[in-house]
């Protein structure tokens, strides 16, 4: 059994079947991407994982325990962290900041009254911070407003913070989506990186086919809400009916 | 020194100095002198400041932080009152019961308006907050009546029991005191025509004051208060990095009603009574702009906000025609009377004309408040050197 398992998930805006019994399994320590055109339901099936959207059927396991009814932070400290489609940030704190939340949420759990803590007395955390802001090559950006940061750097602050907690699971939603080439390199050196040093598993959204064949292990390619079909990387390339969905023709 | 860092230190060294040496500072005027009129260094107007001051710091502590704007903390202000003067009737005039009393109800009120007014936020969390105050001051004008003694408002009577103290002293209700200490003594010093006058009340509320601002700026600085600033910033990514939000506003919400318990508590330390008005929504507005006029969300705007907004009430609401007809005698007498015709809607009990268009114009021109203010002057001054000073409160950069 897979680390996550979807099982016939449904999920309907109004007359719009957004996910049309979805299963998905994710293996322990493999790079899953999931693929397909815009609006095939990719950014909704993240939603029902970390419990922003709740599904009209189905089933959603985690490391063994239903997702489905839990809060968001409930979810997060479960071991699942996600990097959004457009950055979720702290937009007024601080680089180094926006990473120390996610380490004390690391350390502290959900919620602690550390009010007469000072914040940067707390060396492990801060150092813990450092260290993944060194990584992510924004050490020397850590005292800016995280507002100010480009869109690229943006990304990659999130990705830092998801990072940092060390998830069983790293959701990524079109991680590279605005950035430049090299950076977008950079990133995928980033996450073979990360895989080689320790166990983790990651659900990968992406459009940019060169970030998929580059990381993936195993390929969902879903349209209209549905999985067409489910491969090895070198099996999705020329299969036809992904082909087909790419191109829009479908009108069954 | 004590666990803040060098910028903050001096800070609360300069806070320190300030309240410490206000009966001087407040009175750079002779006495009988024109210009003696605005001296502010009396004890009831300097009590003023700090309570005040106490009253903003909590409220930047929920507002300032977190963002969430509550219309409703005069309540808290208001019950800490009631509580503190049933002390003062029932137990002794040492004002120490009285204020823990204060804050502790004030706490536990706070905690259920919190926790309801929290379950929405922005302008839905405003209206619930001011909606639980003004039934607050309804009922103390109504149904509560055996406790809050209604219009006539809560007052200490002759023959209140006090059982570990004195009901009387002479015929008369005894004073507040701390351990003994009269707080309505006063050692005055003179120097010439200027008057010095240092207040025993005040002396225990400006101590008290700088306790809360120091707890304050620890706030500030630790993880809990970066968490707050974190849910202003962004609350959704707050939950999808494991934190529950809900637990860190409430306690954010019920600190700040607490130090609004505190400020009640030390209103009734310096002049036993409690009414109801005291609840109305313009006092909790007031504390609204005394925190954005001085700067929400820094340490020391809301200070300034309130001694600034005391002390223009004060000055502004004395003014009365009779002196503006002196300030305007050097002009001719058609155009003198057209001036104080002009001049006197904004000043007496007009002021809150004034009040107005101070905030308007704070909140156009200087959003950051007053502290903004003075950094824009600091900056004028010396011209900008290299990030010097933010570096102080950073750490090395990892190897
Ligand atoms: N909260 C919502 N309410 C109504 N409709 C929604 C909602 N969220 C998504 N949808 C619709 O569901 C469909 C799937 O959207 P989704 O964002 O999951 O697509 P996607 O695969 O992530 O696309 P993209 O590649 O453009 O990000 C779209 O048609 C979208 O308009
Ligand atoms: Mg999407």
């Amino acid at each position: 059994m897979g680390l996550l398992e979807v099982k016939n998930v449904n999920k309907r805006f109004g007359g719009l079947q957004a996910l049309g019994d979805v299963n998905l399994s994710v293996a322990e320590n493999t790079v899953h991407a999931i693929i397909g055109p815009n609006g095939a339901g990719k950014s909704t099936l993240l939603n029902v994982l970390v419990g922003k959207l709740i599904p009209d059927t189905g089933s959603v396991i985690f490391d063994g325990q239903s997702v489905l009814g839990r809060k968001p932070h409930e979810i997060n400290q479960m071991g699942i962290s996600r990097v959004f489609q457009t950055p979720e940030i702290f937009g007024d704190l601080t680089v180094l900041e926006n990473v120390l939340i996610p380490c004390f949420a690391r350390r502290d759990g959900s919620f602690k009254l550390h009010a007469f803590e000072t914040v940067m007395h707390e060396r492990e955390i801060v150092d813990m911070a450092e260290q993944m802001l060194t990584d992510v090559h924004m050490i020397e950006k850590r005292n800016l407003q995280a507002s100010t940061l480009s869109r690229g750097d943006k990304r990659r602050l999130e990705m830092a913070m998801c990072l940092v907690q060390q998830p069983k699971l790293l959701l990524l939603d079109e991680p590279t989506a605005g950035m430049a080439r090299a950076d977008t390199n950079n990133t995928i050196d980033l996450l073979k990186e990360i895989k080689a040093t320790r166990p983790i598993t990651m659900a990968i959204i992406e459009h940019d086919m060169h970030v998929v064949f580059s990381l993936a292990e195993r390929i969902t390619v879903l349209a209209q809400g549905t999985p067409l079909v489910e491969d090895a990387p070198e099996n999705i390339k020329g299969h036809p009916k992904v082909q087909e969905a790419y191109l829009g023709q479908s009108h069954e | 020194m004590f666990g803040l860092n060098k910028k903050d230190s001096v800070l609360f060294v300069l806070v320190l100095f300030l309240t410490m040496c206000a009966p001087f500072l407040l009175n750079p005027f002779p006495q009988g002198s024109e210009l003696a009129q605005f001296n502010a260094g009396y004890p009831d107007l300097m009590q003023r400041f700090v309570i005040f001051g106490i009253f903003a710091i909590g409220f930047n502590i929920l507002f300032g932080l977190t963002g969430y704007l509550s219309f409703g903390h005069a309540a808290f202000l208001g019950v800490g009152s009631y509580a503190g003067v049933w002390m003062m009737k029932l137990l002794t005039m040492n004002v120490i019961p009285a204020i823990m009393i204060s804050v502790i109800v004030a706490g536990l009120f706070s905690v259920l308006v919190g926790y309801v007014s929290l379950r929405r936020s922005g302008i839905y969390f405003s209206i619930l907050t001011l909606a639980f105050a003004q039934m607050s001051f309804s009922l103390a004008y109504s149904v509560l009546t055996p406790i809050t003694n209604g219009e006539t408002g809560l007052q200490l009577n002759l023959d209140d029991p006090r059982i570990l103290g004195v009901s009387e002293v002479n015929g008369s209700i005894p004073p507040p005191n701390l351990f003994g200490l009269s707080l309505r003594d006063s050692a005055e010093m003179t120097f010439g025509n200027w008057v010095f006058t240092f207040n025993t009340g005040y002396y225990m509320c400006a101590v008290l004051m700088l306790i809360a601002f120091y707890i304050s700026i620890r706030i500030f600085r630790s993880p809990f208060g970066m968490m707050l600033r974190a849910v202003k910033s962004n609350q959704q990514r707050l939950n999808y990095t494991g934190l529950n939000t809900k637990p860190y506003t409430l306690a954010a919400f019920v600190i700040s009603g607490m130090y609004a318990g505190l400020a009640g508590g030390l209103m009734v330390a310096m002049d036993p009574l409690a009414g109801a008005e005291r609840m109305q929504w313009t006092a909790s507005g007031e504390v609204v702009l005394m925190t954005i006029l001085g700067g929400a969300g820094t340490l020391i705007g809301p200070v300034l906000g309130a001694s600034f907004i005391k002390y223009c009430e004060n000055i502004f609401s004395k003014i009365n025609d009779n002196i503006l007809h002196q300030w305007f005698a050097f002009m001719p007498d058609g155009i003198e009377d057209v001036i104080v015709f002009l001049v006197h809607p904004f000043v007496g009990k007009g002021w809150h004309l004034t009040l107005g268009l101070m905030f308007m114009l704070v909140v156009i021109f200087l959003p950051g408040g007053l502290v903004e203010g003075g950094q824009r002057i600091g900056r004028l001054f010396r011209r900008r050197k290299p990030d010097a000073a933010s570096d102080a409160s950073q750490t090395k950069p990892a190897e």
